[in-house]
């Protein structure tokens, strides 16, 4: 039915144009000819092609424009012909002779034009007579685009102040009264067509309606051009008896649509002088109308114009406009128990926009906004609708962006109380609002009070709230969200080192209440930021014999012990382990060697029992050693139980070139550069060749299980740590035994059953070389060089023998007591000689001379 | 003309809440051809910011860095000069010039850059350079004492390197420049 009713309704308007230009047609021949009676006629013809009550607004607006080009054609006939001495008061009366009323009135209004240009008559006048007339047309639609007709040719030609129609007196009162008039009758008409034909149509009539609400408020429009009326008609006259139409029609979209229409046309600053009265319409709407757009939008208006420049800033003082538009909301959300509370959270939410940019330096304005909002929440419970959180975060990111400084938004007392009403998804993203603004402008946030308020304010993100299901937490949110909480620590900072350790204090409480999850995003940062408060205390200024109560270094290891524990229960051994280290390190730059003891131990407990993994253990093992190294506040026994431990990790690592490698680091915490008391050479030295056995073993294991030796990386490590220490003056450490490595390793290289290693062979070329580099010194250290030969030639079997003594040598096989052993380690080794050399040597040859090598060694 | 970028040590959001404002606005996409991060950024965040500066981005680990799939070393050649990277914290004792140039000529390289003291070092040796370009944020350190925040620019051109150093003191940012030349006959042994 309802495309019947489109087709329908095209036929109608085709038939409509149709007709219309056939007589635009013959009119326009008439005009050709002069002759005024036939064009009149023919133009009276077409105008009733306008008369049709069939056409929707939209279609009957097709028609409309294509009569209006046709009347520009007649208007300017018209005027030729007034030049050609044809009275236009003869014209004026001519036209009535029309037939009909509609066409009729549209033709008086063309000659109407006419008359005025003329100024045969004064504008008033033949205005005033025009709209009077047009009161014949009771229909809305024709009625409608009618008086549209009339407002369309007087634009240009009312008495307004300046213009060439401008009578004797007062004039402007005239053109004033024309507009308002047409427009009281307009609203009226617009405002019947609700009330026209069946109900259940009504919403095809209200989108009818919308479609015809510009010609309404042209209107309007046309009022704000007239150059003479000023602020005081404007408010004695015009916006009273504009508002008079809008409160007195009593339709929802007139209402809606006329206010927000005022607000729009009029300048800022007859708003500014007028609040009162704009305001005082308001309760008086329907309460279906849609205030808070309305309303919202006047603010807006105003919070623009506040900020468009600081001198009309006294303006709205004088006015008292914040006091004015927060009574006005009052009683329009009095007055509208039903409104939803977003309606409500959006009028505050501009209102409080309105007073930031008005009266920045009222916090109590901004608070009292806060309080009514949070007055108008206290009744709902948590909010649900997602529209209305918006607004929330809209209006509590206001103060924020006003005033880019958490520390001032924290004054407000209601600011907190708002952020109570949101759910937690809400408090979360407000509380990146409030992270990120605290980070864009650097905010210092320097008392542990102001932090307390801070993280109750984005509690959101410190733990979980009502119970809210975290599987449904996207991970990588839930990241950002945390990262952004650890980041935020960092800017909690005051150089006065009591309240720092209240503000850690402050901290630790909330974040110790974020459960496992959290703990490992919120633990390292405050670890640090204690880390930091400690060394300030080992500042100058500290006072060895402290007040009583005062944070002492001592006091906050107690509380990072304290706060890495809570890291077991993630569990997050890895870094918590870490974090110790990081503590025991401090400890010892505070001289406090049962602290710095501790620590040890506990990350020493967490290596044994919670971390299994290999390759963590080998970081971890580094990250000890390193740590150890650096150690100075270790008494000896302390010192040797923790290295002696440590040695102990290295060696039992699960692959063999990792323990190879720590148990080499190992060698450091024996011989500490600075620290004449830590030179051990001899037990640098047996940690070294421990390392080399190890790297012989890996060797061996690889020659078992792959059939063929693995790298001579390891040696060359080793090779390159003999190195350092001869260089560093360990004694035990000489020449020969850094040649033997050397040709061990030259040995190594070139046994036939070494898989080739580029990497391996260019760090012992590149060692070589800074061998020769440190010949070519000069000096105590060229001296020290001299013996060594960096380039060894052993391609013969007497370096296998060397080899072989070698092997002895390393492995501390001089002791005559051990003979036994020795003997079938040598048997051993005799015969991985000759399984390396079977076949392509003389194995006779070997086995005399492996028993030479042997008896020279016994004896 | 190669510009390559060296830097490391962030640890954001541990010890730092951002890289400092001075420094982002200097780092810019598009005129730096390399990154090199000697590790601990340590979130994915950081990661990706970097990523925008220069695509071309090598990282190595540190041990704070939530990614552990990063190498513990990492060679490149860039133009004449081989480059190798590692955070550090494996090299005992830490920060001794010594032990880094036992690993230089381990990975066999012309530039090594490490990390982990947070203080700026850049030395000749033998032949080579070894390269801390300090934290980029100023990290608390239990090394050093009062980190300023640094980086590092190497303008690598032929056989010459111009290393640039980037320090913030006092909200000021002061640059250094070490030249360094490489000889033709280094590492012609293999």
């Amino acid at each position: 039915m309802m495309v019947d009713g489109v087709e329908d309704e095209e036929k109608w308007l085709a038939a409509g144009i149709a007709g219309l230009q056939q007589n635009a047609f013959y009119m326009h021949r008439a005009l050709d000819s002069n002759n005024l009676r036939d064009a009149l006629k023919y133009s009276a013809q077409m105008l009733s092609e306008l008369r049709t009550s069939k056409l929707s607004p939209q279609k009957y607006y097709q028609l409309y424009m294509r009569a209006f080009d046709e009347l520009r054609k007649l208007e300017m006939f018209f005027k030729e012909e007034t030049r050609r001495g044809c009275s236009i008061i003869d014209l004026y009366e001519l036209v009535q002779h029309a037939g009909n009323i509609l066409p009729r009135l549209y033709l008086l209004c063309t000659v109407g034009s006419v008359y005025i240009k003329s100024k045969e008559a004064p504008a008033k006048d033949v205005l005033k007579d025009l709209v009077e007339m047009c009161r014949g047309i009771q229909h809305p639609v024709r009625g409608l685009f009618l008086r549209s007709y009339l407002s369309q040719i007087s634009r240009d030609k009312l008495p307004d102040i300046g213009s060439e129609y401008e009578g004797d007196a007062d004039t402007v009162n005239d053109a004033m009264e024309f507009v308002l008039q047409n427009f009281t009758e307009m609203n009226k008409l617009w405002v019947r067509m609700q009330h026209q034909g069946p109900a259940r149509e009504k919403d095809k009539r209200e989108k009818e309606r919308s479609e015809l609400r510009d010609l309404v408020g042209k209107n309007l429009h046309v009022l704000s051009q007239i150059e003479g009326v000023d602020l005081d008609m404007y408010k004695e006259t015009v916006l009273p008896r504009v508002l008079e139409q809008v409160v007195n029609c009593k339709d929802e979209i007139a209402q809606c649509y006329l206010m927000d229409c005022i607000i729009q046309v009029f300048p800022d600053e007859y708003h500014l002088q007028t609040l009162e009265i704009l305001l005082g319409a308001f309760p008086q709407l329907q309460p279906s109308v849609d205030i808070k757009t309305v309303l919202s939008r006047l603010m807006e208006r105003l919070s623009n114009y506040a900020a468009s420049s600081t001198e009309v800033l006294p303006e709205f003082l004088q006015v008292e406009a914040f006091s004015k538009l927060n009574n006005a909301i009052g009683k329009v959300i009095e007055a509208q128990a039903d409104m939803p509370i977003l309606g409500a959270v959006t009028l505050y939410s501009s209102l409080l926009t309105f007073t930031l940019h008005v009266h920045p330096d009222r916090l109590d304005y901004a608070d009292q906004v806060l309080g009514a909002c949070v007055k108008k929440l206290s009744g709902e419970g948590k909010l649900e609708d997602n529209r209305a959180t918006k607004q929330i975060v809209a209006l509590l990111s206001a103060p924020l962006d006003k005033y880019n400084d958490i520390v001032t938004v924290l004054k407000l007392s209601n600011y907190p109380s708002v952020m109570e009403y949101v759910d937690s998804e809400t408090n979360k993203v407000m509380a990146m609002v409030i992270i990120q603004s605290i980070m864009k402008n650097n905010t210092q946030i320097s008392t542990a009070d102001k932090v307390g308020a801070l993280f109750e304010l984005i509690k959101g993100l410190i733990r979980d709230l009502d119970g809210a299901a975290h599987d449904q937490v996207d991970e990588d949110d839930f990241k950002e969200e945390q990262n952004s909480v650890a980041r935020l620590i960092q800017m909690l900072q005051n150089d006065d080192t009591e309240e720092m350790f209240k503000i850690i204090c402050t901290v630790r409480k909330h974040i110790l209440t974020g459960g496992p999850k959290r703990l490992p995003f919120t633990v390292p940062p405050l670890v640090f930021s204690s880390l930091k408060l400690v060394r300030q205390l080992q500042g100058p200024e500290e006072n060895p014999f402290g007040e009583e109560g005062s944070t002492t270094p001592k006091k906050v290891f107690q509380l990072l012990n304290q706060t890495i524990e809570t890291l077991y229960g993630v569990p997050a051994p890895e870094l918590a382990l870490r974090l110790y280290l990081q503590c025991a390190e401090a400890a010892n730059d505070s001289d406090l060697e049962p602290v710095a003891y501790e620590f040890f131990t506990q990350a020493y407990i967490l290596y044994e029992e919670e971390i299994s993994d290999s390759r963590a253990q080998v970081t971890a093992i580094h990250l000890i050693i390193g740590t150890l190294q650096r150690m100075h506040v270790f008494g000896v026994e302390n010192r040797d139980t923790l290295t002696h431990k440590a040695t102990g990790y290295s060696a039992k690592l699960l692959k063999k070139p990792d323990q190879c490698r720590a148990v080499y680091a190992c060698s450091h915490l024996f011989w500490v550069d600075d620290q004449d008391n830590m030179k051990d050479g001899e037990r640098v030295l047996l940690c070294l060749k421990r390392a080399l056995r190890i790297a012989n073993a890996a060797q061996q294991m690889s020659n078992a299980t792959r059939g063929s030796t693995g790298s001579v990386t390891l040696f060359v490590e080793i090779l390159n740590k003999y190195l350092y220490f001869f260089e560093k003056g360990n004694t035990q450490i000489n020449a020969a035994a850094i040649q033997s490595l050397i040709e061990l390793i030259t040995a190594e290289m070139q046994s036939e059953s070494n898989s080739p290693d580029p990497a391996a062979d260019a760090f012992f070329a590149s060692t070589l070389r800074y061998i020769q580099f440190q010949k070519q010194k000069g000096g105590a250290v060229g001296e020290k060089y001299e013996p060594i030969k960096a380039s060894a030639d052993n391609s013969d079997l007497t370096h296998s023998i060397e080899r072989f003594g070698n092997w002895c040598r390393w492995l501390d096989l001089s002791n005559l007591e051990a003979m036994l052993l020795k003997i079938c380690i040598l048997t051993i080794l005799v015969f991985d000689i000759f399984v390396r050399y079977l076949g392509s040597r003389c194995f006779c040859d070997h086995v005399l001379q492996v028993i030479t090598a042997v008896k020279d060694d016994i004896n | 003309m190669v510009l390559v970028l060296a830097l490391g040590d962030l640890h954001i959001p541990h010890r730092a809440a951002d890289l400092p404002a001075k420094f982002k606005s200097m780092l810019v996409p598009g005129k730096i051809q390399h990154i090199v991060c000697t590790g601990n950024l340590c979130i994915k965040e950081v990661h990706d910011y970097l990523k925008i500066i220069c695509p071309d981005l090598h990282i190595i680990r540190g041990e704070y860095d939530e990614e552990t799939r990063y190498p513990e070393t990492k060679t490149l050649t860039i133009g004449q000069f081989k480059l190798g990277l590692c955070h550090g914290h494996q090299v005992i004792p830490w920060g001794d010039l010594d032990s880094l140039a036992m690993l230089q000529r381990q990975l066999d390289v012309d530039i090594l850059v490490t990390g982990h003291t947070h203080q700026f070092t850049a030395y000749k040796h033998e032949g080579g350079v070894v390269i801390n370009p300090g934290s980029a944020t100023g990290a608390f350190s239990s090394i050093t004492y009062d980190v300023n925040p640094s980086f590092v620019l190497m303008d690598i051109d032929g056989l010459r390197v111009v290393v640039y150093v980037y320090e913030l003191i006092d909200g000021e940012v002061k640059v250094d420049k070490i030249d360094f030349k490489k000889t033709s006959t280094c590492h012609s042994a293999h």
